[in-house]
């Protein structure tokens, strides 16, 4: 079984998330090209995050017209499990695979901290290994994580059950103080509507090595792993 | 041709550079302004008529240029060339 991890220029963590699906999945790590334009036969992809092409224009929004985003579009609709973290979020809501947009840090300032997130679907494919309403701790490290959706976009991520992780507090408190970025009620990462594609902010991949001293995140490929096994 | 795209947040879009501007402009003095948005304008030459050319800009914000979510544009002609 392999995993494909697309890399665009300016991607970050991609080595990350190769060496954390080496680690707790039973999935070989492919690094696919942008300019290729067919992915390699894969039981997952993986759009890492970074500041691809520069952040231009928006972010995400040249990445997400990358010569490999045809076949990753047509892929991930077809259903096969995709995971955009971070800048890879921001990729797929400009690819138009997730719904919603990501702006600007109401706080106007990057954010780089390991913040807690809550569980709220632990039903998904990149979810099952974690308890419903869990608090775990992942990094954050983005300028542009303030999730906006308009009112019936929104309604429609609620109504499907899309909604998988919320920012909150060490106690699990979901509350404007415990929002870092300004999300609309404090998402912090959602699926399509299939559940097969799954976008966050926070970055599971930096928190699966003892060095980093956070190993929260290792749920998240392990869960990956158990649906595809 | 030369055919410029205005691109302005949308209304009841959190605008957080156009509050900072503001914040700024009235720490400088600045009074009786409000409002303050901040978008961008994109410059495009363009080898077609008028009527082809507004038309193949306005698939290019579509495409790529804005995010309709949370992006107006106006397609402002600016000069023959």
């Amino acid at each position: 079984m392999k995993a494909s991890i697309i890399v665009f220029p300016g991607s970050n963590c991609d080595r990350d998330i190769a060496v954390s699906i080496k680690k707790l999945t039973d999935l070989e790590p492919i690094m696919v090209w942008h300019k290729e334009i067919s992915i390699p036969d894969s039981d997952l992809i993986v759009i890492p995050g970074g500041f691809t092409f520069g952040d231009y224009l928006r972010c995400g929004s040249i990445a997400a017209n990358s010569p490999i985003m045809n076949d990753v579009i047509k892929k991930a609709t077809d259903g096969l499990p995709t995971l955009g973290i971070c800048n890879g979020f921001q990729i797929l809501t400009e690819s138009g695979l997730l719904p919603g947009t990501l702006i600007k840090n109401d706080c106007l300032s990057f954010l780089c901290k390991t913040v807690s997130i809550r569980v709220e679907n632990n039903e998904t494919n990149f979810s099952k290994k974690y308890k419903q309403n869990e608090i775990i701790n992942i990094p954050i490290a983005h300028n542009e994580g303030n999730f906006f959706a308009n009112e019936d976009t929104l309604k429609k991520i609620k109504d499907s059950n899309q909604i998988v992780f919320k920012y909150c507090n060490q106690n699990g408190e979901v509350n404007n103080e415990t929002n870092p970025n300004g999300s609309i009620e404090n998402i912090a990462g959602i699926t399509n509507e299939q559940g097969n594609v799954l976008g966050m902010m926070p970055h599971p991949e930096r928190a699966t090595c003892k060095i980093t001293k956070l190993s929260d995140g290792e749920n998240l490929f392990k869960s990956i792993s158990e649906f595809l096994l | 041709m030369k055919l410029n795209v205005k691109i302005m947040p949308k209304n009841g879009v959190l605008d957080p550079q156009g509050k900072a501007v503001e914040n700024s402009l009235s720490q400088l003095g600045f009074k009786n302004f409000s409002e303050i948005r901040q978008g961008k304008i994109i410059e495009i030459d363009i080898d077609a008529d008028k009527d082809r050319a507004i038309n193949i800009v306005d698939e290019m914000c579509k495409k790529l240029l804005v995010n309709l979510i949370i992006e107006d544009y106006e397609i402002i002609f600016d000069r023959e060339k």
